[in-house]
């Protein structure tokens, strides 16, 4: 099925809704890469007035990879809720975003919708948004998650502590792990990305967080983001795992690239779940995903970066995973070139995954051949903190030393928190407090730094 | 008002021995919630060097000069990228070989050599000006100790790993050696990485080469660096392989 917009006398035509959505996207590198960009800013606007006339209907007719070769397609298809849609079924992709939108369209009514939608009609109305709109309609949409502590209530910004080390030398991930505590941070997880997948380093590191967690009974969950069938591994030995990650994408392709797919994920889910180790909630799922990967994987079918990445929303969505974010900067500029590309895709990424019911966190980052800095950086936390983002990574001085890119700082949620009167995880939060590390306001408290650190350095002797 | 007393607040937190135990940047210190000036500058200085890796220019010259003396053939060539803003955005262009560079290596496939080596920018040309002349010093006399013979030497720019496999079939080499400036990192902005191959052809993979990382001082030396890959081109050569088959040998030259 075709669609079409004339302007000028110039009738640009849209051969499919793939088609479609890949034209209607705001300009980066990655589409261009893959060929499927518009060709000129008029050729942009022209398909997204096209793409605004679409009726939702017509998502659910039209897949952008086939249901017979693709199983995000069939979990997409046979997992939509006609009934969930119903209320807003009759409208055009343009009238969804003027209803998103308005006034009357609250955060209870969005989180009736979320089986409704598909990840195809969310990343449409994305393109059509502005990224003042994209803030505007994620920070309606609260997702709640628990484990040992509360992620994504309003008002509240989470971090995760990513203590990495080059070669997972259990003192040097100590180190960093002790920095990030003291300067409040560790609430949506601790969680440290191995150098090597080898399941007996893994474990070692697990039982270090495992012991720093219990000894100062710090209300977090933590996470060694090996490959799930190590996490598997590990959970089937009995290892401290809180939460089993995965890397994910929007294709099957993709996944299998990624070692994945569905049937795996769901018995690492079932296999995790069974150790029941959560103490108030039992979200026990974490993903990673990242517009790029599915073209990187060279598995995209022709579908836009953008659509690619919600569709491994809906993947995440099937396991109610207690963290979900995109490592926006990290794929490099061949997908993301500048830091005007970067804070759109992360912003339209925490706006599809929020709609799509997920507790979305932004990995706020960039690599060293990207055009971007630190000023970037401090843009795109700040827009994502007014946005109501659950969480965001933090490393050592914005320096990750082991994946060689730049994410936010302990300091930058410490900023974040600061300037938009954000806090952490209320369990979280009253551990802080606790502890002498922050006081009723928030503040870290000078005076009391020594004193504490000297109690973590009795750990450390042993 | 009064004057305001200096407020310099401490560039480190009582933590600070914890450093021992790592080069990530813990105990920063602090002046409200951000980093104190002196912290704030070190970090952009880091960021400055790795930037100017990015579009460092291989030092032709400088390189030209530095190797001759090995007496090998110097050539010049370049891939189907035009420049580095295009070289980030399109790598597929970076894998190309542009006409006029294979042009130049076609008449030197009629003497085919065993190895070819190519030195080429990648994304940190600052790495490459720096260390290819005394890792080569290194490497070459290993090469040549097993009998094998070395044709010309390319100089590459706006280079990806994958068009030493055009340069390699160009020349009709049995197996090809890049030396590639690796992403910048905040810690180092000048890390070579080498990869080989075995009978290098366009269409070729990753999982079809191997690879020697973080070659600098203080990363792999380049003695160690020389040794590594002088023994995988040993492997690959008594294999008539390179890639996966040879990857899990590689620790055995670890001692």
């Amino acid at each position: 099925m075709g669609y079409q917009h004339t302007v000028r006398h110039h009738t640009y035509k849209f051969a499919d809704l793939k088609i479609l959505l890949a034209k209607a996207t705001p300009y980066r590198s990655g589409d261009a890469l893959a060929g499927v960009a518009a060709q000129s800013a008029e050729e942009r606007v022209s398909a997204q007035m096209a793409l605004a006339n679409v009726p939702l209907k017509n998502f659910l007719n039209e897949a952008v990879i086939p249901y017979e070769d693709d199983e995000i397609t069939r979990l997409i298809m046979d997992g939509h809720s006609a009934a969930a849609l119903y209320p807003i079924s009759h409208f055009t992709v343009g009238e969804l975003r003027d209803w998103l939108l308005s006034e009357q369209t609250d955060g209870p009514t969005l989180e009736k919708l979320t089986n409704g939608f598909t990840p195809e009609m969310l990343a449409a109305v994305s393109k059509l948004m502005r990224n003042q709109d994209l803030i505007a309609v994620a920070k309606k949409r609260e997702v709640v998650t628990r484990f040992r502590n509360t992620i994504g209530l309003k008002g509240r910004l989470a971090t995760r502590l990513q203590p990495n080390h080059p070669t997972d030398d259990p003192k040097g991930i100590a180190a960093s792990m002790i920095d990030g505590l003291l300067y409040g941070s560790g609430d949506a997880v601790i969680g440290v990305n191995p150098a090597t997948d080898n399941a007996g380093t893994i474990a070692n590191i697990l039982n270090l967080i495992d012991e720093v967690r219990q000894r100062f009974e710090i209300p977090t969950q933590s996470c060694v983001l090996s490959h799930i069938t190590t996490t598997l591994d590990l959970v089937n030995r009995k290892a401290p795992v809180d939460l089993c990650f995965q890397s994910i994408g929007g294709t099957e392709k993709t996944n299998t690239s990624f070692g994945v797919n569905l049937s795996l994920i769901a018995e690492a889910y079932e296999a995790t779940l069974a150790l029941d180790r959560g103490t108030i909630g039992n979200n026990v799922m974490y993903f990673e995903t990242g517009q790029g990967s599915s073209l990187s994987a060279n598995a995209h079918h022709g579908v836009d970066q953008q659509t690619c990445e919600v569709r491994a929303y809906a993947l995440a969505r099937k396991f109610k995973p207690m963290l979900v974010n995109t490592v926006v900067g990290f794929i490099g500029p061949e997908y993301l070139y500048d830091g005007k590309q970067i804070i759109r895709a992360a912003l339209e990424d925490h706006f599809c995954g929020k709609l799509m019911g997920l507790p979305m966190g932004v990995d706020a980052c960039y690599t060293n051949h990207a055009e971007a800095d630190q000023d970037d950086m401090d843009n795109l936390t700040t827009l994502l903190g007014v946005a109501g983002c659950n969480f965001i990574i933090c490393v050592p001085g914005a320096d990750d030393i082991m994946l060689n890119y730049q994410s936010a700082s302990f300091h930058d949620a410490l900023y974040l928190r600061q300037t938009l009167g954000l806090r952490p995880a209320p369990e979280f939060e009253a551990w802080l407090m606790r502890q002498g590390i922050t006081d009723e306001h928030g503040q870290l408290s000078a005076l009391k730094q020594k004193e504490i650190w000297q109690n973590f350095d009795r750990l450390w002797i042993k | 008002m009064d004057k305001i007393k200096r407020y310099t607040p401490p560039s480190t937190d009582p933590w600070l021995p914890l450093q021992e135990f790592t080069q990530a940047r813990i105990a920063l210190g602090r002046t409200g919630s951000s980093l104190p000036t002196e912290q704030l500058l070190h970090f952009n200085m880091a960021h400055a060097h790795a930037r100017d890796a990015v579009y460092a220019e291989l030092a032709v010259d400088k390189l030209t000069d530095d190797l001759k003396v090995f007496e090998l053939v110097i050539l010049q060539v370049k891939s189907m990228s035009a420049n580095r803003a295009q070289y980030l955005q399109r790598p597929d262009l970076g894998r190309l070989l542009h006409p006029t560079s294979a042009e130049i290596l076609t008449p030197y496939g009629e003497h085919p050599a065993d190895i070819s080596i190519i030195i080429a920018d990648g994304l940190s040309a600052s790495g490459i000006n720096h260390h290819t002349a005394p890792l080569l010093n290194k490497l070459i006399p290993l090469l040549q100790a097993q009998g094998l013979v070395i044709g010309p030497i390319c100089l590459a720019e706006q280079a990806r790993v994958a068009l030493a496999d055009h340069i390699g079939h160009a020349l009709q080499a049995k197996l090809t050696i890049i030396l590639i400036g690796e992403r910048p990192g905040l810690s180092a902005a000048d890390s070579v990485g080498s990869y080989l191959t075995y009978a290098p052809r366009p269409g070729l993979t990753d999982d079809a080469r191997n690879c020697v990382s973080n070659i600098r001082p203080g990363g792999l030396s380049y003695k160690m660096g020389a040794q590594k890959i002088s023994y995988l081109v040993q492997q690959a050569f008594s294999r008539q392989l390179s890639g996966v088959g040879l990857k899990d040998e590689e620790g055995l030259i670890e001692r």
